[in-house]
């Protein structure tokens, strides 16, 4: 591999010194209500992208933090040149156009009451017409690799996973963190039965207690809560059982090999929370559904995804690259239009875990320069904002 | 090519290997291969068992403790013997 602390990849600097690989001009609702509204300013004004989504609306405590943490994360991750905020009324819209306007990137807030429809699509049609100008003006730069922040989630993980793409991950992550990547995984109901070691893995006893806090959490609060008999319908899942995973133990110690061998993560943080430790490995409070955990990264700022399946997940976000990596021979001789990197010869052992790490690695870079994922050329663009409890 | 292993396992101390290709069959003498070291040995396989799922690697009683990574995964609720299928037919978590 190439002498990594000296690699540059060609890519975006943000106001704010971060760095996008991908230059979106978002138009985003603030609630559900304000879908239409921003589907309609995307068909006027070309080269914008609405991000549709579900809720917004009589959410309160800590379920409306989590929901503006996501919704101000999505317009302030570098992957977003310029942004149009369209809600319902104007007080909610000002609190997302203010917490993305901290990144310093334009960002312009509309609201529909007193206007209708109409008015404010033609208003923030205006707009996000001259932010696409401006943003398509914007050069890229030789910015370091590790100026990169990537995070990781696997999905429709079987044994396969474990043996090959998981420890792929793992080796990218052991390479690139020492020389300054942020780095980022999650899955709090996946680490379950191998809690033990994820604990041990943190930087100091206290990070590692902060994770055992929250893993704790979600046992009494989710699944001790709401469990009906126990968690074997849905963890492992159907496809996981397919695959060959038979207990959740089993998965959990799978899914942890994308944590590599020598690396530790420096902070236990919340869903859609951006990391505030300096570089290194966070883990995040998340859900294990691909699309939630996926958006919940994105929106705490990592601009790609490394994304382990074993059986198939075709998962994509709006906004962030998603880098499918498969081992599993099937997968790759039935569905492979879904996969970036095949590291199936990881299985025949005629490729060490060493040269896939090198192949996500290269990957990751020809991704930041501008390849468009999988994920991206199939128009995957899945965004589900994680929803803590019931609206008012 | 012979030297394209059929099973893997993780840990020279797992009692359970994955089958890594596709349509095998009773009575194939596996190619075993372990990741940790490296080290190989041979297993017939005594039932079809799809790729992904785990073989036992010694005779499994219900009750036992099942090892793969090096670590306990869960218990037999059936018997396997050596080369046979373990899935949730024979083996549940303990946890729940």
């Amino acid at each position: 591999m190439a002498d990594l602390a000296n690699t540059s990849v060609n890519a975006w600097r943000r106001e704010n010194g971060r760095v996008g690989v991908r230059n979106h001009v978002l138009v985003l609702p603030v609630d559900d209500i304000s879908n239409a509204a921003c589907e309609a300013v995307t068909n006027n004004v070309k080269g914008t992208m609405a991000i549709p989504h579900a809720y917004g609306r009589l959410q309160f405590g800590e379920d409306l933090d989590l929901h503006f943490r996501t919704i101000i994360g999505t317009g302030a991750n570098p992957n977003v040149a310029a942004v149009v905020v369209i809600g319902i009324e104007p007080e909610w819209t000002k609190v997302i156009v203010d917490g993305i306007a901290k990144t310093g990137k334009p960002v312009t807030g509309f609201s529909i009451e007193q206007k209708g429809d109409f008015e404010t699509i033609r208003a923030a049609s205006w707009q996000a017409k001259e932010y696409v100008h401006w943003a398509t003006e914007l050069q890229k730069e030789a910015v370091p690799l590790t100026d990169i922040w990537v995070s990781t989630k696997c999905g429709e993980s079987d044994t396969t996973t474990g043996l090959s793409s998981c420890p792929t991950v793992g080796n990218m992550y052991d390479k690139l963190l020492p020389h300054g990547l942020y780095g980022c995984f999650g899955e709090t109901s996946e680490i379950t039965g191998g809690e033990h070691i994820c604990e041990a893995r943190a930087a100091t006893p206290e990070i590692g207690a902060k994770f055992r806090k929250i893993w704790q959490a979600y046992q009494d609060e989710v699944i001790f809560a709401h469990q009906t008999d126990d968690l074997s319908d849905s963890q492992p899942t159907k496809g996981n059982i397919l695959g060959g995973l038979t207990t959740i133990e089993e998965k959990a110690l799978g899914n942890l090999e994308k944590i590599g061998r020598t690396s530790t993560y420096i902070d236990a943080i919340g869903p859609a929370e951006t990391p505030e430790k300096g570089p290194g490995l966070y883990f995040m409070d998340s859900s294990s559904a691909a699309a939630e955990c996926v958006t919940l990264m994105a929106a705490g700022g990592f601009v790609i995804h490394t994304f382990p399946t074993g059986q198939g997940n075709v998962v994509g976000n709006p906004i962030v690259p998603v880098v499918k990596i498969s081992g599993n021979p099937r997968t790759l001789r039935t569905m492979s239009e879904h996969i970036d990197v095949d590291v199936t010869g990881v299985l025949t052992r005629e490729m060490t875990i060493d040269e896939a790490g090198d192949s996500l690695i290269d990957m990751i870079i020809r991704t930041a320069n501008g390849r468009n994922t999988a994920a991206e050329a199939l128009g995957h663009r899945e965004f589900s904002m994680t929803k803590l409890y019931r609206s008012a | 090519m012979t030297n394209i292993p059929q099973l893997l396992v993780h840990n020279p101390d797992d009692t359970v290997g994955v089958v890594v290709v596709e349509d095998l069959k009773a009575g194939t003498e596996m190619l075993c291969v372990v990741t940790h070291d490296n080290s190989d040995f041979r297993l017939t396989a005594k039932a079809d068992i799809p790729i992904g799922h785990k073989v036992a690697l010694k005779d499994l009683s219900a009750g036992d403790t099942v090892i793969k990574y090096g670590e306990d995964i869960g218990k037999m609720v059936g018997n396997a013997g050596v080369g046979e299928h373990v899935h949730t037919h024979n083996m549940k978590t303990k946890r729940w």
